[in-house]
């Protein structure tokens, strides 16, 4: 077995008096597609943004290839650019057109030259099939494309790993499917992925591992076949049935 | 045709302030500018004791009537530093507007959706990057039309430095007037010198706001 890419150990989060996270561990290997499922206020948003920093844990250690990124004195901006992350709400710089939401981070923390950091964002742009829409605004694309510009924005850093919060849960549900895609497309080219989604029908073509957390804690984990046949616990039983309820209904 | 010949002359005379008017606007404006989102960006983002810093300097600027910053930095300021009148009057409606300015540019930064700077973070920026990237870029935009009503007020205010003798339009207007004793043509000179100074940089302002307005 390789050296895991990722491994989380024991954190803690709170916020004030709010416990959040109470003491979550997990590992994560190389190219392996790790779909967080759970209540909401279960804690997956708080985990996606405690491993890339975004707010650090209150407890417990986070490395990144072999890296303490919980040590002190560690850079936190450099660990940033290793992690991509996408938003449930896009978060697109609605001041720039697609090309330049992309363009930016190389330019102003890659520190590329214009004309190299344009080639770069329009073949990212091309990868995620939005090149024909380079020079259009935020306010002028679908929620899928913005999506979809957001995943470029965050693949323009040349992450080792992705980090997906809700990426589907704002779009209409005609617009999930071409931001899903582009996602199994990520994953298959060997992208390392922790994906926070209620996308069942992701989860079990595209995951590797499911995991469900519940109260800050995680609960059970496993492959998505084992965690939507035969859970152990009950608990995670009645989630999964109960999104897969929703996905069904009209 | 004596009074074609009187306007003229008075004109003539007056539009002379024109250049000085424009100046003393220009300078303030580029002072409370530069004063404005450096001290707004120190309040919104700036460690709490600076902030308390900003508050009362935005507090205090705007509770004194502008002529009285005038008189302090030509009477008092300028014992110590070697201000001539117009750049006293000049840099104290600077400052006078740099605290209104500080109030226009914040309430912008706040106004920008907080998922900007995660974003901007999420990509690797450090907090300045993104303030100087992301953040303000869109904040000017969004302080446009509130700043150009600003920058009309500097404009009329600009009438105060009158009063320490820089020679721009009104204090011109006065002279003339004082001295052929015929105050409407005077100042009727120096009302329509000011109607279309607000008037163009109004329009002008518009252009720019329509050119750059964020969608959203």
């Amino acid at each position: 077995m390789t050296a895991p890419i990722l491994r989380i150990e024991d954190v803690h989060k709170s916020y004030g008096n709010l416990q959040v996270l109470k003491g979550v561990s997990l590992t994560v290997q190389p190219q392996e597609v790790v779909v967080l499922v759970g209540p909401s206020g279960s804690g997956k948003s708080t985990l996606l943004r405690c491993i890339n920093l975004l707010s650090p844990p209150t407890k417990g250690r986070i490395w990144l290839e072999d890296q303490d990124i919980t040590a002190p004195g560690v850079n936190q901006d450099r660990v940033r650019q290793r992690i991509g992350m996408v938003f449930q709400e896009f978060n697109l710089f609605t001041h720039l057109t697609a090309l330049g939401n992309v363009m930016i981070g190389l330019t102003k923390v890659r520190k590329m030259r214009k004309n190299e950091a344009r080639d770069l964002a329009m073949f990212e742009l091309e990868r995620v099939g939005l090149a024909d829409r380079a020079h259009y605004y935020p306010a002028q694309l679908s929620g899928g494309q913005k999506q979809r510009v957001a995943i470029a924005r965050a693949l323009s850093m040349d992450p080792h790993i992705m980090l997906f919060d809700e990426p589907t849960s704002a779009l209409d549900p005609e617009l999930t499917g071409e931001v899903l895609a582009v996602m199994q497309k990520l994953a298959s080219e060997g992208m390392t992925m922790i994906v926070v989604s209620h996308e069942i029908g992701f989860a079990r073509q595209v995951a590797d591992r499911v995991v469900f957390m519940e109260g800050g804690v995680v609960v059970e984990e496993g492959p998505p076949q084992c965690m939507f046949k035969q859970a152990i616990h009950e608990r995670t039983r009645a989630f999964l049935r109960t999104i897969e309820y929703m996905r069904h209904a009209p | 045709m004596e009074f074609v010949q009187d306007l003229l002359t008075t004109f003539n005379f007056i539009v002379q302030g024109l250049w000085v008017t424009i100046s003393v606007t220009a300078v303030a404006l580029t002072t409370g500018v530069v004063i404005g989102i450096v001290l707004a960006i120190v309040r919104v983002y700036g460690h709490p004791f600076l902030q308390i810093a900003v508050i009362i300097y935005s507090v205090v600027i705007r509770a004194v009537p502008v002529i009285v910053i005038i008189f302090i930095l030509f009477f008092v300021i300028s014992r110590y530093v070697n201000l001539s009148p117009f750049w006293a009057g000049a840099l104290a409606l600077g400052f006078a507007s740099g605290a209104y300015q500080t109030e226009i540019f914040r309430g912008a930064l706040q106004a920008v959706q907080s998922g900007q700077m995660i974003a901007a973070r999420a990509i690797g920026m450090s907090r300045l990057q993104a303030i100087q990237s992301i953040v303000l870029p869109q904040a000017v935009r969004l302080a446009l039309p509130a700043w150009g009503n600003e920058a009309t007020l500097v404009l009329k205010d600009s009438t105060l430095v009158f009063a320490v003798g820089v020679p721009e339009i009104l204090r011109r207007a006065q002279q003339v007037s004082a001295r052929t004793f015929e105050p409407f043509l005077a100042f009727g000179v120096a009302l329509l010198l000011y109607l279309a100074l607000t008037l163009i940089t109004t329009q002008a302002l518009r252009w720019l706001e329509r050119r750059y307005r964020l969608q959203m």
